[in-house]
């Protein structure tokens, strides 16, 4: 390939991701415009740039500050992050290396599941949390991660330690190990790319929901901040179109840390085990 | 990890041999299910059980304050005899999945071709173009989408300036779904990347050989690339029609929960979710709930039928 033809191949994909990236651009700018601005001009950058908008997300959104939402979706993801470790590794390390009965048959119904539309279980698991009086907090969001129903992750575990040479399990066995011991020593410290990558998407999945938290969280008090942000749309006049942008930036901050830092277990993930985004 | 391991999901490896004698044979089981035990529990409690309650609340009037009541068939015959608005939204789901699922691989697959070669920074524009797919989901950037495809938002605008007179998106029902289009088609990372690594595996050699006998670009791609990737093809196509067919927060986001103008974003989970809660009727829901699992699991299989047509398996005489 010729350099000229290089140079053209770097202005094609530069040309195209700065398309692709421009409603993202657009928000960041749009988020520092001041009211004046965001709705009567459509130049990229502020002529003016101000952090009212910011400012008045933190002063209260409804009765509470951006910082108050921030706290319930950490929680809740955060929540999810341990719950989806903890119950997948152990899923996958029986799946992926013990010998019991029904093994195969549950694999197979593990993997439907993957596949299953969540509508089928949405309203008996919704009547479930209801009998239990835990509607409107966040156990409904939290605590299916811990009973391993995100069974995308049990498949990019077991893939992952199907890679793993089973001569290490064979020499903690000569040592002594039980299942457990080598569970704890042998496949968890080498599980760790896949946990991390599990623990990203968990976290992100989570941060990003809308449709569960839109079904069982009712009160603003407990409004995560997707809730947050529809909420305010619903109430805001054209006057607030700042303060919701700047608030929709806020929100994606946390995905667009993680997505620096761990870039490459995101893609590798992807690539490997076909999550999606 | 190899292609195969994406593409054929269903193989487990051989079970471990079995540690020697009964007794310790079935306590290895024990600890086996104690470590599954989370899982199993999950699956019975919040997969099995609920499919079971959703199929017979789908024959009942329930309205999740009292108790259920059996009326057979009739959310059924409703559903499709007497509801507009369900066959509405079943038809605004297939367009929708129709158009963007297409468009979406079309892009994924077009953007893993450019990147596919090894050229300096490569890595880093992989990431960059895989970064809407996680962004995508978000509120934030639905919001974002309403504002760019309303009137005078700027789509409307560059297309003007092209000559082109939409007159915004959003608020037209013959464009409103376009918009949900274009935000599900701006998320082709993840199939992007799924597709670079299923590139990746596609031997040298048989372009090498295919050079030899001076085979064009076209021929290269037609005769090559595709039908070596037709296995990631196949992987990608039915994962992005089970996910186009759960749409939900972008058509709840762009019309504030409405499905609207004039029904146009009214997709079907967005339907189902009126009905289920803001009607409080449970029983419709779970009706329209396994009606939407009977259509994904049908064209899954009919997906799954055709492959053997156009999938090729690499090492298998065609």
């Amino acid at each position: 390939m010729t350099t000229s033809g290089k140079v053209l191949w770097h202005v094609v994909v530069i040309g195209v991701l700065l398309v692709l990236l421009y409603p993202v651009v657009w928000l960041v700018s749009t988020s520092f415009k001041p009211a004046t601005e965001v709705l009567s001009t459509l130049a990229l950058l502020p002529r003016e740039p101000t952090g009212d908008n910011y400012a008045q997300v933190f002063d209260g959104v409804g009765e509470f500050g951006v910082l108050h939402y921030f706290r319930n979706s950490l929680l809740v993801s955060a929540g999810a992050v341990v719950g989806n470790v903890v119950s997948c590794s152990l899923a996958a390390y029986a799946f992926g290396r013990l010998h019991f009965r029904g093994r195969g048959p549950m694999f197979g119904f593990m993997m439907i599941t993957i596949m299953l539309p969540h509508h089928v279980v949405l309203i008996p698991q919704y009547v479930i949390f209801q009998q239990l009086g835990v509607v409107n907090t966040f156990w409904p969001l939290v605590l299916p991660k811990f009973l391993a129903t995100d069974a995308f992750f049990i498949f990019l575990m077991v893939q992952f330690i199907r890679t793993l040479p089973r001569e290490l399990d064979e020499a903690a066995t000569l040592d002594g190990c039980g299942p457990a011991g080598t569970f704890r020593h042998v496949i968890l410290p080498l599980l760790r790319p896949a946990l991390i990558t599990t623990a990203i998407f968990t976290f992100i999945w989570n941060w990003n929901d809308f449709f569960s938290q839109l079904i069982y969280l009712n009160d603003a008090e407990k409004f995560t901040l997707p809730l947050a942000l529809q909420l305010f749309v619903d109430q805001a006049t054209e006057s607030a179109f700042g303060p919701m942008f700047a608030m929709s930036v806020l929100a994606l901050l946390p995905i667009g840390l993680f997505f620096l830092a761990f870039q490459r277990f995101l893609v590798d993930g992807v690539a490997t085990s076909g999550l999606k985004g | 990890m190899t292609q195969s391991a994406l593409t054929r999901p269903d193989a487990l490896d051989p079970p471990p041999p079995a540690p020697a004698g009964t007794a310790r044979r079935r306590r290895g089981q024990g600890v086996a299910y104690l470590f599954l035990s989370p899982w199993i529990v999950g699956a019975a409690l919040l997969t099995i059980g609920p499919m079971v309650a959703s199929l017979y609340l789908s024959f009942t009037d329930y309205d999740l304050f009292d108790s259920p009541e059996w009326v057979g068939f009739d959310n059924y015959a409703t559903m499709f005899t007497g509801d507009e608005r369900f066959w509405h939204a079943a038809w605004t789901t297939t367009e929708y999945v129709l158009l963007s699922v297409p468009l979406k691989l079309a892009l994924a697959l077009a953007v893993a071709l450019l990147l596919n070669r090894p050229r300096r920074g490569v890595g880093l524009y992989r990431s960059a173009f895989y970064a809407p797919s996680l962004l995508g989901a978000s509120v934030s950037v639905a919001l974002a989408w309403r504002a760019l495809f309303s009137t005078d938002g700027t789509v409307d605008e560059v297309l003007a300036g092209l000559g082109i007179d939409t007159g915004g998106w959003v608020d037209q029902p013959r464009y409103a779904l376009l918009t949900l289009v274009a935000l599900a088609a701006w998320q082709f990372g993840a199939p992007m990347v799924i597709f670079l690594a299923g590139l990746k595996q596609v031997p040298r050699e048989l372009y090498e050989a295919a050079a030899i006998d001076g085979a064009g670009p076209a021929r290269r791609l037609f005769g090559i690339t595709l039908p070596m990737l037709s296995p990631v093809i196949l992987f990608n196509l039915v994962l992005e029609t089970i996910n186009a067919f759960q749409a939900f927060t972008g058509a709840f986001v762009v019309s504030s929960g409405r499905g609207g103008p004039s029904d146009s974003t009214l997709l079907y989970p967005l339907y189902l979710y009126q009905r289920g809660f803001t009607d409080f009727r449970m029983g419709y829901a779970s009706a329209m709930a396994w009606v939407l699992l009977v259509v994904v699991a049908a064209l899954t299989a009919l997906v799954f039928r055709s492959s053997r047509r156009w999938v090729f398996y690499a090492g298998e005489d065609r």
